[in-house]
């Protein structure tokens, strides 16, 4: 394993989560939160390549869920912009 | 054992890590998971104890023990938090963490959900690098075979490197399994082998040389390679707490500081920071857990979550969400409502039948009628009303409350209202410590627990109060039901009573969302913290066991709260209301005193000592103010509730004294316990007293507002 390009690669075609739409499924390309909110990104296995689908949004729009690893996890608009995914 | 949670320094939970035991053979077990896992339902199978379960995760926020013997050894059963990782992020999983690190457990069980099992290996392999004293337990195994997930229980095992049970805990299977291996890891020195992770080069190369190094100085109290990752990572709070537990600093060893500074350079040369360092170990763990997970799960159905999703998909829907939320609140009103009313009037009926009898012993006896008002028209009366009017309704909500709880309902609210709660700069797990409040408001702030941010904390403690707890929703229903109701006739009463119940409580969130923003643009400033909200799996609820439960543990114990203080209240009113001074009665001279204020709010005097005095409990306002009225005199004997609405009439009760009651009811001063347990949580009298007076000056100022208004308005 090679360090950070292949564990976070930056990529072209890389969207925020929260622009994902909901039905669609994406791969994590690369977390730019830091400190706490980023451990609880990678506590929740957001690591590079990871499958991600928005499953639905919130009466409001925001949160949305998504489906994590098989759990179904909610995020703020806020959280889910700092992850960067590439639509699959 | 040594240390404490005080010691460490690092807990604004106070928890203390020591476990007492009874004897030194006994054996301490932690029961470790993931949030959500069964880890309550696994502890309370095994020990036979009563841990409230609930299906959404954080619900247990402390540490809980228990006992159990198994091939005639002795085991303390340790409940902790649930946790995602060892790498704590908040409070409560500091709690987990702390225990399992420094707890010195004599093996770990961790609990695993089989329906979701990679990700709960993440804690299982982290927990592996602490120690290798670990049983995984493999629970919910029923439900994944539902959902035609496979585990290959043996596989696992094998791969872990340590013993695996497959177990199903709300019906007992495998926890003889289970207990086996707890009780092999703990009495058989068969040395185990459980995996370790290779991460990347320059961290392996780093860890190996600081290890001697730490080994030599450690002495097996703690696992040198999880020590030197530790040392590593550079996560400063951990590496104090190691220093603690061990009594000394490990960087000042001139062994282990020569080995670190190599390892360091190490790490540096690799260009490897220690926000990178920690990236690598997570994503090392997750890979690990993948890798594991390959051949030892089997899905037979990919889509086995599709029927979740779906129901989501309408619970949760932009369109039906919110009102389907309201709609399931007021259903369960309306049967509590509808429910409650015969229940109450025949517990009236025979606990007054006895009342007459008792009299008529009295009276047989000769006892001095002072004794008589003392005990039976003072004592017994009150008790009397207190069962009679708030049993019903708490035995009825309760279990059906639970039933949402256990469904999984629950985090769907939160996930519903959490927009509101960010507008509000509030947390959106604040949601369900309010749905706790609903409760009680005591077990509500210890909720509070599951918000890491201390802001957004003290937010959700200081406004718990804004929903009614189990104590005063019989009160809110009282009034609704004898005052309101009773002006109607026919099937609509009970629709009308609902509404205007479902409406109170509507109030109280929105209240709860205003004052929580209020809080945070003046004396709790700040922005809303990052969180993750966890929406589980909907389960089937066990109907049997939640309403034994609910009615065993739950209803008696808060009527049981009531009885307590509601005895010597109705003592004291009785007293009140048959010592004169000058003329009048003592009931009336204090009635008087309060009567000016409590006007201006809508109320009366007797009123408003009613809820002082309920101050202990809130289940004994509305008892203690049909015990005033009917003291003064200017009432008959009672055969039947609905004539409750007369005799608050006679006494001057309109439609705006009613609302102003409710109101008050729900705005004003927690009750006596949930106030020790705010200064227990915050460890301080200042947010406590603040938590006091909030809810209370809103109170006074919402009664105030309607009160003035509606008279100014003529509408009353």
């Amino acid at each position: 394993m090679k360090l950070t390009a292949d564990l976070f690669m930056k990529h072209g075609k890389c969207i925020p989560l929260s622009f994902l739409p909901t039905g669609k499924k994406a791969r994590v390309r690369e977390l730019t939160s830091n400190g706490i909110s980023r451990r609880r990104m990678l506590d929740l296995g957001l690591i590079w390549d990871t499958e991600v689908e928005a499953l639905q949004k919130s009466p409001s729009g925001d949160p949305v869920a998504y489906l994590i690893r098989g759990a179904v996890i909610a995020l703020r608009s806020e959280e889910a912009s700092k992850i960067m995914v590439e639509a699959v | 054992m040594g240390l404490t949670y005080q010691s460490t320094g690092s807990s604004v939970l106070g928890n203390i890590l020591h476990i007492e035991r009874s004897s030194s053979d006994q054996k301490i077990i932690a029961l470790a998971g993931n949030p959500n896992v069964g880890k309550s339902t696994v502890f309370n199978s095994l020990t036979g104890m009563r841990q409230h379960t609930g299906n959404w995760p954080g619900k247990t926020v402390s540490i809980a023990q228990g006992s159990f013997s198994h091939k005639g050894a002795d085991f303390i059963l340790v409940d902790i938090p649930g946790t995602y990782s060892l790498m704590a992020n908040s409070a409560e999983e500091d709690v987990a963490c702390d225990f399992i690190c420094f707890g010195d457990p004599d093996a770990v069980i961790v609990v695993a959900d089989a329906t979701c099992l990679e990700r709960n290996l993440n804690l299982v392999l982290q927990t592996l690098e602490v120690t290798c004293n670990v049983v995984v337990c493999v629970n919910l195994i029923d439900e994944a075979r539902r959902k035609k997930i496979n585990i290959d229980l043996e596989k696992l095992s094998h791969r872990l490197g340590v013993p695996v049970a497959g177990t199903n805990a709300r019906s007992g299977k495998g926890l003889d399994k289970l207990m086996d291996e707890v009780w092999a890891v703990t009495h058989e020195k068969a040395g185990c082998t459980p995996l370790r992770i290779q991460y990347h080069e320059a961290v392996e190369t780093a860890t190996s040389l600081l290890e001697p190094a730490l080994n030599s100085v450690l002495k097996n109290r703690m696992n040198a390679r999880w020590v030197a990752l530790k040392l590593l990572e550079g996560e400063k709070n951990l590496i104090e707490s190691i220093n603690s537990y061990l009594g000394h600093d490990l960087l000042a060893q001139e062994k282990v500081s020569v080995s670190y500074q190599k390892a360091r350079e190490i790490l540096q040369d690799a260009g490897i920071s220690s926000e990178l360092f920690r990236d690598i170990i997570v994503s090392g763990i997750v890979r690990k857990a993948e890798e594991i997970c390959r051949g030892v799960v089997t899905f037979e159905k990919p889509d086995y979550n599709k029927r979740d999703h779906k129901i989501d998909g309408i619970l949760t829907s932009r369109i039906y969400g919110i009102p389907i939320m309201i709609a399931l609140l007021g259903v369960i009103f309306w049967i509590t409502i509808t429910g409650a009313n015969y229940p109450s009037s025949l517990l009236a009926d025979g606990l007054f039948w006895v009342e007459d009898q008792l009299t008529a012993l009295f009276v047989s006896i000769e006892a001095p009628a002072w004794l008589h008002g003392l005990l039976v028209t003072g004592m017994y009366r009150t008790l009397a009303w207190v069962v009679s009017v708030m049993l019903p309704p708490m035995a009825i909500f309760f279990p059906l409350f639970t039933l949402l709880e256990d469904l999984g309902y629950l985090p769907r609210v939160a996930f519903n209202l959490d927009n509101f709660f960010k507008k509000a700069c509030a947390h959106g797990k604040q949601a369900l410590t309010m749905c706790m409040g609903f409760g009680c408001n005591a077990a509500g702030v210890v909720g509070c627990r599951i918000i890491d941010s201390p802001r957004e904390r003290l937010i959700a403690i200081i406004t718990n109060n804004f929903v009614p707890c189990n104590g005063r929703f019989p009160t809110l229903i009282a009034i609704i039901t004898m005052f309101f109701a009773g002006m109607l006739t026919g099937p609509s009463q009970t629709i009308i009573s609902t509404l205007i119940l479902t409406g109170v409580i509507v109030l109280g969130v929105v209240t709860t969302l205003l004052i929580s923003r209020i809080l945070s643009k003046t004396i709790l400033k700040g922005l809303p913290s990052s969180f993750t909200l966890e929406l589980p799996p909907y389960r089937k609820p066990q109907v049997g066991r939640i309403i034994v439960r609910s009615l065993l543990d739950r209803t008696l114990f808060v009527l049981g709260r009531a009885v307590v203080v509601a005895a010597p209240a109705g003592l004291i009113i009785w007293g009140m209301a048959n010592i004169h001074v000058g003329g009048l009665s003592l009931l009336s001279h204090c009635a008087g005193f309060l009567d000016p204020f409590a006007r201006l709010i809508g109320m009366d005097g007797y009123i408003l000592m009613a809820f002082i005095l309920g101050f202990p409990a809130n289940e004994i306002v509305i008892p203690l103010i049909i015990m005033s009225y009917m003291a003064t005199g200017s009432m008959m004997e009672f055969d039947s509730l609905s004539q409750l609405h007369q005799l608050l009439v006679a006494n001057g009760w309109t439609w705006l004294t009613a609302m102003c009651v409710m109101l008050f009811s729900l705005m004003h001063w927690p009750c006596s316990t949930t106030c020790l347990t705010i200064r227990k949580e915050t460890q301080s009298w200042k947010w406590t007293l603040v938590s006091f007076l909030v809810p209370t000056v809103t109170g006074i100022l919402v009664c105030f507002i309607v009160a003035n208004g509606a008279r100014l308005l003529g509408l009353a």
